[in-house]
Formats: structure tokens, C-alpha cells, sequence
């Protein structure tokens, strides 16, 4: 369980292995927002590998999404599985995120 | 029957020593796996953070067991309750940008039932499962 993150081009991408969690939520967070205080505008956050996310960290990524906003930038979403679509569905966090099937396709012309 | 310490990282362990004792469910794999999963992962997180206040001398007891194709687990934490009727719908316009309220929702939301004692202190969610199954491993069915 754990975060990688990597640039491309000005793009941060953090990919998320395993679950996005209350017991680790906040670790999410303290690396996006450094890298946000570090200058980065754009950003992926990426569940290619990731089986489950819960309501905190759900409530993890509404919370970075408001931040990076508000700097100017913009957080998207990448390679949910049905079962994590069918949570953000359900709770309408559809509507709030760009999701994308893939990264690759999250990182297209950002 | 399981009691844990108020500790947010022995959930994930609680919920995966519940899981695995759930047999014979294969036919209900998707419900278990996310449905019960999901509910039974945010009424442990609820009764640590807000019940017991992340209070390390407090404990949560669960309760699990499967009777006539109901699978039913009842968490209750050491703290004062709450008045469920009093969460608002995270999905309206006004709440959406909140980033906490989903909890309680996705447990409603995923479960069959979901029910809490006068005090506010127990919730007993319940997933109606079709084929039946056993429960093996020490909890108690």
C-alpha cells in the first residue's frame, strides 16, 4: 500500500497501490499538497491498482480537488475500477471529477 | 465476534478477517466484496473516529452472523451516539464539496438494512444474501 509519484511534463501523476483509506489518506495528501506548495498546478491521481477507496478517502480527494482549484489547477482521476466507479457514482463524485479510463488518456493534452 | 482497540489501521485487518471467514458466497461475490466490504469498513471508521473519538482506550466490539441467507454485522463503539437522522445527504449540491458526510450514505446506499440502537452507539447493517453460505474461522454465526 503506498503512492508513486512521478512528472510528465508539468503533470504530477500519483499512482495509488492497493487502498486509498482512512489509515492512509492523509499521507495522500501531505504529498500532493507539498507538491502543490512546490508550484504544480496539474495533477492525475491514478487507481490502475487500486481495489478499494473508502469514504475518507473519498472525502480525501474532494478536499485536494478544492485546493488545487484554488491555486488555478486541476486534479483528474484515471483507471477506476466498476467497483470504485460504482462508489463514485453512488455518493455523485462523478460530477465533480474529469475521470479518465486510462492515465494515458488523463494525461492527453492537459 | 471480534473487539478491536480504536485504532484506524486495524480496520482494513478486522474487515479482511470478516471477509475471509464468509464461505461458500461465491454466487454473491460482488455483493460481499464491495457492498458488505464497503459498509462494514465505514461503520468501523465511524465508531472509531466520531463514536470513540479516536480514543485509544476505547474499544469496538463487532458482530457477525449469517442466519437464513442474512448476513448481519453489528459494530457498537464505547461513545455517547448520535441521531443518524441528523446526517445530511451528502449528494446534494450544497454538500458535494464536503469532504466528509459519505460514510453513513454508502452504508444505506450498499446494504439491505442498516439500523441503529436507541443510543446511536450500534448500527447493524444487513446484505440479504440469495445462495446462502457459512461462516468459518471464529466468527460468530
Amino acid at each position: 500500500m503506498g503512492f508513486e509519484v512521478s512528472q510528465n511534463g508539468e503533470v504530477t501523476l500519483v499512482e495509488v497501490e492497493g487502498q486509498l483509506i482512512v489509515g492512509n489518506r492523509q499521507e495522500l495528501k501531505q504529498q500532493v499538497l507539498e507538491q502543490l506548495e512546490g508550484g504544480d498546478l496539474k495533477f492525475v491521481i491514478d487507481f490502475a491498482n487500486t481495489g478499494y477507496i473508502d469514504s475518507s478517502g473519498l472525502g480525501v480527494l474532494v478536499s485536494l480537488s478544492k485546493k488545487i482549484r484554488e491555486q488555478g489547477g486541476e486534479l483528474r482521476l484515471s483507471s477506476l475500477n466498476e467497483d470504485l466507479r460504482t462508489l463514485f457514482e453512488l455518493t455523485k463524485l462523478d460530477t465533480l471529477f474529469r475521470i479518465a479510463d486510462s492515465k494515458e488518456q488523463a494525461l492527453e493534452g492537459f | 465476534m471480534l473487539e478491536l482497540p480504536t485504532d484506524i489501521h486495524s480496520i482494513q485487518d478486522a474487515v479482511e478477517y470478516v471477509m475471509q471467514s464468509c464461505r461458500d458466497c461465491s454466487e454473491q461475490a460482488r455483493r460481499l466484496d464491495l457492498n458488505f466490504r464497503v459498509g462494514l469498513t465505514e461503520a468501523l471508521s465511524n465508531a472509531m473516529l466520531y463514536g470513540n473519538s479516536q480514543n485509544p482506550s476505547k474499544r469496538v466490539l463487532v458482530e457477525v452472523a449469517l442466519q437464513a441467507g442474512r448476513l448481519e454485522a453489528r459494530v457498537t463503539d464505547q461513545g455517547s451516539g448520535f441521531d443518524p437522522s441528523t446526517v445530511p445527504d451528502p449528494t446534494t449540491p450544497e454538500n458535494l464539496t464536503k469532504p466528509c458526510g459519505r460514510g453513513l450514505f454508502l452504508m444505506r446506499q450498499l446494504l439491505d438494512e442498516v439500523s441503529f440502537n436507541a443510543q446511536g452507539n450500534q448500527v447493524t447493517l444487513v446484505l440479504r444474501l440469495e445462495s446462502g453460505g457459512t461462516l468459518e474461522g471464529g466468527v460468530q454465526a
